[in-house]
């Protein structure tokens, strides 16, 4: 079963074409590694997907049924896509635990978060993903005095707190040591069992160690898709982005 | 949980210091004889009252700008629709003693040959009404503006603007002499509120008392809406709005339920100013009168909600002395002290205070406060 589907989406900045008939079909389950060379348009998918940028032409569906076109992003991300950005955010003057609180599924009418008490099942909730992203110690620290790798994980957390049936990864282990890009490779493998997953990224290593589908992007299409193996042995591959 | 900027001693000194100083003030005019050494004047308790009614402005421009970054330059505006429903109730309750001794038009209206009351001053003669409309209207219209404003998503430096527009524009209605409002002499002349006469030492020290606990609900109230879930969503929207946005919450909606909140708590403040001061005019619309709202918010710190009572208090204060020895200097004082703020107190008196504290020995893990 198909979750994403691109077809022929296209779109142009000031003339300049970031994606260009851009065809892509993500399956329920599988874990996509994304890769192409600087202005391949993988950011600008990224945002067409989740209705930062609107699509000039083509088909945007998730769950096959669902036209992403025709919504916004606090819809789509209420529809169960969920986006790392490339540089994290995370709401700095609140501390981890809150951070957290508000990615949790559930309450997002402001009336509503008015009288929200935190239920025991949040608070368990918010317990397991600090489990899951180490970071039990700094739970009550502002998420402004993290360290980099720590704020990456914190994302990946709010993340998985908003419950998304597919996750969009920017770039998680840029500025990351080897020891935490590793982590995160299990880390993204262990939340690929329940969810989609769709990693845009550039370090090759990472995307080795993750061991999934790959797709070339080049100039706002898709030029190769396969095992990393196979796609970088294709000689357009090498010409636009690995014989650099 | 901890919330930034806010601290815990504050939630009960605050509202027991305004309301011990408001009380012992007016037992001191009620109780002592005025050749008494301790002897509160009547002038000072008015005086007082003023500056807490500025207070409840300065919490509602706090709210909007410490804890949602949203820099308003037009609030006074919502102050000033509060103290105009209060001005019509206090024109209506003059009834025949007005200098036409007309019981059914205010004294302005028949010096403008009005035959009938407009039906928007309908209601006016009673005081529950007057109230109700001091939060409905800068209500109606922050709530209408906030939601064109929000939905187009205009933040920043052209909110502002746009706040100092709606300013100016209700300025300029107001001057005019057919909007009926009194045009450019505004509301005056008031005798009684609720059948107590104005001038009665009781009435004024009751008022200062009203004003005194209105202020501290204001406070507790949005203490209560800053530490709930909603707070802390809100900060987030001030500090990451996009980010909100791909976690499903509409920042646009946030803003609009904080704003009209804090229009509603404007439009009290101003109700409540007018009783004291005995006059509204479109004066109270000039723009600057906005800037001075935000420069007592960034005097006692922005974000701190405290800040803004005692920001409002002293600068008002400070303005209430300056202008009574040199008048013409107040506006550069006022910009002096601006310059003087932002340059070596960024957070305002709390935050100098909260460092001193901090850089004691045993003191408690740092609390970061809003940039």
């Amino acid at each position: 079963m198909t979750i994403l589907t691109l077809d022929g989406v296209s779109v142009a900045f000031d003339g300049f074409r970031a994606l260009n008939e851009l065809s892509l079909n993500i399956e329920k389950g599988e874990m996509r590694a994304i890769i192409g060379p600087n202005g391949a348009g993988k950011t600008t998918m990224m945002d067409v997907i989740t209705g930062k940028t609107r699509a000039d032409k083509g088909r945007l569906l998730f769950d096959d049924t669902v036209d992403l076109a025709r919504l916004d992003e606090p819809a789509i991300a209420r529809l169960g896509i969920g986006r790392k950005f490339q540089k994290p955010t995370v709401f700095e003057m609140l501390d981890v635990r809150d951070n957290l609180l508000l990615s949790l599924a559930g309450i997002r009418s402001p009336a509503r978060t008015l009288f929200a008490r935190q239920t025991a099942s949040e608070h368990d909730r918010i317990d397991e993903i600090l489990r899951i992203t180490r970071l039990e110690p700094s739970a009550h620290r502002l998420a402004g005095s993290l360290s980099h790798g720590q704020k990456q994980w914190l994302e990946i957390g709010m993340l998985l707190g908003q419950e998304p049936e597919l996750l969009l990864v920017d770039e998680p282990v840029a500025g990351m040591t080897d020891a935490e890009t590793a982590a995160t490779a299990t880390l993204l493998r262990e939340i690929n069992r329940t969810r989609t997953v769709v990693v845009v990224e550039h370090d090759m290593d990472f995307v080795r160690a993750l061991d999934v589908t790959v797709t070339v992007l080049h100039e706002g299409s898709v030029i190769a898709e396969g095992t990393l193996d196979h796609v970088s042995n294709q000689q357009r591959v090498v010409e636009v982005y690995l014989g650099r | 949980m901890n919330s930034p900027g806010l601290s815990r001693t504050a939630a009960f000194a605050t509202p027991i210091t305004i309301l011990g100083l408001a009380l012992a003030m007016a037992l001191l005019n009620l109780l002592t004889p005025a050749a008494a050494e301790l002897h509160v004047p009547t002038y000072a308790i008015s005086l007082a009252g003023k500056y807490l009614s500025f207070a409840m402005l300065g919490i509602a421009v706090d709210l909007v700008w410490g804890f949602a970054g949203i820099l308003t330059l037009g609030h006074a505006a919502f102050f000033a629709l509060g103290g105009y429903a209060m001005g019509m109730y206090l024109l209506r309750e003059i009834g025949a003693r007005g200098t036409y001794g007309n019981p059914d038009l205010p004294d302005f209206m028949v010096f403008l040959n009005y035959q009938r009351l407009p039906w928007y001053w309908l209601g006016f003669n009673h005081l529950p009404f007057a109230v109700l409309m001091a939060l409905v209207v800068p209500g109606v219209l922050a709530f209408v503006f906030g939601w064109l404003t929000f939905r187009s998503r205009v933040s920043g430096v052209y909110l502002s603007i746009i706040t100092q527009a709606l300013t100016y524009a209700l300025l300029l209605a107001f001057f005019r002499n057919d909007m009926g409002f009194g045009g450019n002499n505004g509301l005056t002349d008031f005798k009684d509120i609720a059948g107590l006469s104005l001038q009665s030492d009781v009435t004024r020290d009751a008022l200062l008392v009203i004003t005194a606990i209105t202020l501290s609900a204001a406070f507790l109230l949005v203490r209560a809406v800053l530490t709930s879930r909603f707070g802390r969503v809100l900060v987030a929207v001030r500090d990451a709005e996009s980010r909100t946005r791909f976690l499903g919450y509409r920042p646009e909606h946030v803003k609009l339920l904080v704003w009209t909140l804090s229009a509603l708590l404007a439009g009290l403040g101003g109700a409540l100013y007018v009783t004291q001061v005995g006059i509204i005019n479109p004066g109270e619309f000039a723009p600057a009168n906005s800037i001075e709202a935000v420069i007592w918010v960034a005097v006692g710190g922005r974000g701190t909600l405290v800040g803004a009572i005692l920001g409002a208090v002293l600068v008002n204060l400070g303005k209430t002395v300056f202008t009574g020895a040199l008048p013409e200097f107040w506006l550069y004082a006022l910009g002096a002290l601006f310059i003087v703020v932002t340059l070596f107190l960024p957070r305002g008196i709390i935050g100098l205070l909260r460092e001193r504290r901090r850089d004691s020995p045993n003191s408690p893990a740092p609390e970061k406060l809003p940039a």
